[in-house]
């Protein structure tokens, strides 16, 4: 069965980078590296486009993100937005989002004109807190104030799906500024929010001041409140909540991020930018590795010889990580692949259960089943009964999903899968 | 062909860090049994872990070449020995294979505890000791105290005493010229039957076992029909070796001589140390006297973590046995731990290098269980047992009185210190017995302690206490009566048998508290509410909640983060997997080795 297919493109720059960031991001590009980097971009797509992957499919969902995408000037961005159109078929509604930082949009809007014009019709701003001191500890670059102003010009741009990612469970916070941040949130209309509960991730600064004890979070009691509440409020305002960060007014759901929980196929374009498709033709650096087989790679310092993906098997690859060897690649005409995995269907069954046990409506029996040919039930029966015993999970419309309280254990349920 | 008034076998007796293994290396380099080029540093320390701790664990020899002032060749056996308290047995099995000892003494610290008694016992198999006052390179070197030190508190003769350096060379050539001046020859009979004493054995997957002895009488030749005469199992010598360190092949050995032997034995119980080969032709009618069996004095429950791992943990035990006949193990069975094997040591220093080699040599993952000594029963209806597993203890009920081994306890240190050491010794249910002055700075402190109060951080402290300064010694003394119970720890209601420890009853109180505590620690949340209690049967001590687990969850996961959220989860499903489920709660390895730390003040 042809899964939908979505579209990422990766923006790899930022002014500056955040406390918190794990992302592929790096501050202090200029307009010209930025420039060649969308050149770049466009080689990529060519070299897709004449492929057959994506030849008789229509791409449902394109998501323009980063790193700070609305750091690139505006024309940049029409022209990967109008690469993507004149090479890949979008379908008549397609979802095309672009994540903006609301300090990098200038206040009349000629930038948000200039990428609504060119096919942009979900915009996402990065707003975390309404706090001064929150902004600031973050290291955002944008005051409240500048969210408030790019909002109002993204409305007045023509975008009506605004998306506010909000966080929660930050050092320095309590359950009064995440009410204060949610109210003011609501106040200013978004079809969407985000919000996420910090994590410190590994090689972030917070995780510096983490391990070093420098970092003081909020007692788990008041986070507790904070997501309480904040969910409360969202849905009194007529949100709902859909999946474990994320709620949204009836209709305006994340159709491309749908796509990453459901499973389902996407292509990623940029450095870094990760994939998941079934290869029709094949492909280099994908396969396991075998002595005297195909391209090398570099591993560890080592050439590993490394087998080329098969067409009609599925894998998960993804791009050169770094800017530069991203382009590098390009320019020799190459596609900048990295590395891949097969995925077997054993895998493919577990990340369909990990990450649609991220929604709340659960993954669909019949869905499950159109895919394998089997019933959840069939493969997971045991571990589903003892995790619905457990009070995590149940099953409801014919679909298993997490209950409340195991939408907030949920990686004790997903470990259960892989 | 060597004459045996040409041979002279020595040991070296010496308290850790006073340079054993440096000199050893000297004079196997002064020998030119090994250039300098070849000169590895402590050639005699060949495990890892001996290098890494500095400690002797093993008895290893080398024979070396000598000729001597006065223009004869002799053969130099020298057979190193351990220095801890816990490796008595072995330092007592080298020393039968000897005529003498060179007493090894820093000219700094002088005698400590474990030197004492080390000399004692080399006295008691007459040896000839010579002194070495050692590393009288260093400003701190005070060799004269030192000399007076063995003479008023040992009564050794010290006008032979030697002053060396091991580091820089310093005394080689004298220590040799005392050597074959001073140690007696053999005096074998060479025209008797074969008897050779084994001192020690281990296991080569080519050779089979290799079995290392002393020549007292006769001669035992390769391709020779040899019989042990415990055993009474019979082989062909296929090899014979001397120890140039390394096993050099010979013809044969004659009486005096000191050398290895493999027969393709691949039964390891074939071979007990201690028991005399003969020759199967000619047997001698009298083996030679034994060793005092080495008696375990700690037990400690082994478990592999992998529950399939159980056949090669045996395996590894049985390997390990081949090496150090002190170590006893039989299996038991835990409800919390599944099958693994009791554990006898000889102390606790001994029990660690057992479980580390374990682990490194054989690859093996264990949990190890809180030690604990063998206690003696008294039943109320009249006789008596021994337990040395908690989950043995008796019911309450018929039980009349128990009895705790007790130790005779030397502790060395400078006066200044005598204060917080009695301190500590009156904290670990310690009686005074007396303190002697070395000199006017040093004195040996008497004191008879619980064997089982010992066990646990004991020398830490005693380190901590003098700041370095005092050293250590002791010898189970027998069985005093003592009130101790059983305490159990309950988690989520039930019993943990692999918990269960026995404590004396006035301290039963503080180690469950801390116990518990350690315990709400080391034990990871789980999704429900989770009690830990200390009991003395129905009586509770002391009680942790350990809070339920309320949100564990990647706040995102988006198409970029498959892959890696993946492993995450993988990377954390693993880790539960290397604990044990008891009941319904999942626990940590550390969190049965918690009793171990319960003497130090957590929070």
């Amino acid at each position: 069965m042809a899964l939908p297919i979505g579209l990422y493109v990766h923006i790899p720059y930022c002014q500056h980078k955040c406390g918190y960031c794990d992302f592929n991001s790096h501050a202090g590009s200029d307009r010209d590296e930025q420039a060649r980097y969308v050149d770049a971009l466009l080689a990529e797509m060519d070299l897709w486009a004449a492929r057959p992957e994506l030849a008789d499919e229509q791409v449902a969902t394109v998501f323009v993100g980063g790193g700070t995408p609305t750091l690139l000037e505006g024309p940049q961005l029409a022209r990967v937005l109008t690469g993507v159109r004149r090479r890949f078929t979008l379908a008549p509604d397609a979802e095309v989002t672009v994540e903006a930082n609301p300090g990098t949009v200038d206040v009349e809007g000629e930038k948000l004109h200039t990428i609504r014009a060119a096919g942009a019709n979900r915009i996402s701003f990065g707003a975390q807190a309404r706090q001064p001191h929150l902004l600031q500890r973050l290291g955002r670059i944008h005051t409240a104030g500048q969210v408030e102003e790019a909002v109002a010009a993204a409305r007045q741009a023509g975008f009506s799906n605004i998306n506010l990612d909000l966080m929660y469970g930050l050092p320095g916070q309590t359950p009064h500024d995440f009410r204060d941040t949610v109210s003011w949130a609501l106040s200013l209309g978004p079809a969407h929010i985000s919000a996420y509960s910090l994590i410190v991730e590994e090689g972030t600064p917070f995780f510096r001041e983490w391990q070093e004890g420098r970092l003081s979070l909020p007692p788990e009691e008041a986070e507790e409140v904070m997501f309480a509440e904040g969910k409360a409020m969202l849905e009194a305002a007529g949100f709902s909540q859909y999946e474990v960060s994320n709620y949204a007014r009836p209709g305006f759901r994340c159709r491309h991020n749908l796509i990453y929980w459901r499973n389902e196929h996407y292509l990623g374009l940029g450095c870094g930018a990760h994939s998941f498709l079934r290869l029709a033709a094949p492909l280099g650096n994908l396969g396991a590795p075998r002595p005297g087989l195909s391209a090398s790679r570099v591993q560890g310092g080592a050439a590993v010889e490394t087998a080329p993906g098969q067409p009609g098997q599925q894998y998960r690859f993804w791009n050169l990580k770094h800017p530069g060897a991203y382009r590098r690649a390009l320019e020799r005409g190459e596609l900048p692949v990295e590395a891949g995995e097969a995925i077997e269907r054993q895998g493919e069954m577990a990340e369909t259960m990990f990450m649609g046990l991220r929604l709340v409506e659960g993954i669909a029996d019949a869905r499950f089943r159109a895919r394998f040919g089997v019933g959840i039930r069939d493969v997971y029966g045991p571990i589903v009964d003892r995790l619905a015993a457990q009070g995590l999970v149940e099953w409801g419309e014919g679909s298993l999903r997490l209950t409340v309280r195991g939408l907030r254990l949920g990686n004790v349920v997903w470990e259960e899968f892989v | 062909m060597v004459d045996q008034k040409h041979i002279r076998n020595f040991c070296i007796i010496a308290h850790i860090d006073h340079g054993k293994s440096t000199l050893a290396d000297r004079l196997i380099e002064f020998t030119g049994v090994l250039t300098k080029r070849e000169m590895e540093d402590q050639v005699l320390d060949t495990m890892d872990l001996e290098r890494e701790r500095g400690i002797t664990i093993k008895a290893q020899s080398v024979r070396m070449d000598y000729t001597a002032d006065d223009g004869e060749h002799y053969v130099l056996n020298l057979i190193d020995t351990p220095g801890h308290v816990d490796f008595t047995y072995e330092v007592s099995r080298a020393l039968a294979a000897c005529e003498g000892a060179l007493l090894v003494v820093d000219a700094s610290q002088g005698i400590e505890a474990q030197t004492l008694a080390n000399v004692y016992m080399a006295l008691e198999h007459d040896l000839e000791i010579i002194p070495v006052i050692n590393k009288i390179d260093l400003p701190s070197a005070e060799p004269e105290k030192v000399k007076q030190e063995i003479e008023e508190v040992i009564g050794l003769d010290t006008s032979i005493a030697i002053m060396a350096s091991a580091k820089t060379g310093i005394g080689m050539k004298e220590i040799l010229e005392a050597v074959v001046n001073f140690v007696p020859p053999p005096q074998g009979d060479e025209r008797a039957p074969l008897r050779a004493l084994i001192y020690d054995s281990y296991y080569d997957s080519y050779k089979g076992v290799v079995t290392y002895f002393r020549v007292f009488d006769g001669t035992v030749r390769k391709g020779g029909r040899i019989r042990f005469m415990a055993t009474g199992k019979e082989f062909v010598v296929d090899d014979l070796y001397v120890f140039r360190p390394g096993l050099t092949p010979v013809d044969e050995l004659r009486a005096g001589e000191v050398g290895a032997l493999a027969a393709a034995i691949r039964e390891v119980k074939n071979v007990r140390v201690g028991d005399t080969i003969t020759l199967a032709d000619t047997p001698a009618r009298e083996p030679m006297p034994g060793y005092r069996k080495a008696t375990p004095m700690v037990f400690t429950g082994l478990y592999p973590v992998e529950s399939n791992d159980y056949g090669r943990l045996r395996d590894a035990l049985e390997k390990l046995q081949l090496n150090d006949a002190s170590l006893s193990f039989e299996p038991e069975t835990s409800e919390a731990l599944g099958f693994g094997f009791r554990c006898g040591f000889l102390g606790l220093l001994h029990m660690d290098v057992i479980q580390e080699r374990l682990e490194r040599e054989f690859d093996l993952n264990l949990i190890t269980t809180a030690p604990n000594v063998v206690y003696r029963v008294n039943l109320t209806g009249g006789g008596q047992v021994m337990i040395e597993n908690p989950a043995a203890w008796p019911d309450p009920s018929s039980i009349e009185t128990v009895e705790e081994p007790v130790v005779r306890a030397s502790i060395i240190t400078p006066s200044e210190f005598v204060g917080p050491l009695m301190e500590l010794c009156q904290d670990r249910r310690g009686t005074f017995i007396n303190m002697e002055y070395l000199n006017e700075k040093r004195v040996n402190l008497h004191y008879k302690l619980p064997l089982s109060e010992i066990m646990y951080d004991f020398f830490d402290q005693l380190k901590t206490r003098s700041r370095g300064y005092a050293s250590f010694d002791y010898e189970v003394t027998g069985y005093e009566p003592a009130d101790m119970v059983k305490m159990d720890i309950l988690i989520n209601g039930d019993p943990v048998d692999a918990l269960s420890c026995i404590v004396h009853r006035d301290k039963a109180q503080k180690l469950g508290r801390s116990l518990v505590t350690r315990l709400r620690k080391l034990i990871p949340r789980q999704l429900f509410e989770v009690p830990i209690q200390a009991a003395i049967g129905n009586k509770i001590l002391a009680r942790e909640n350990i809070a339920p687990l309320r949100k564990d969850v990647l706040a995102k996961c988006y198409g970029g983060d498959v892959t890696r959220k993946r492993k995450l989860l993988e990377k954390q499903k693993e880790g539960k997997k290397r604990m044990k489920a008891v009941g319904s709660v999942e626990i940590p390895q550390e969190a049965f080795m918690a009793v171990l730390s319960t003497d130090a003040d957590d929070d």
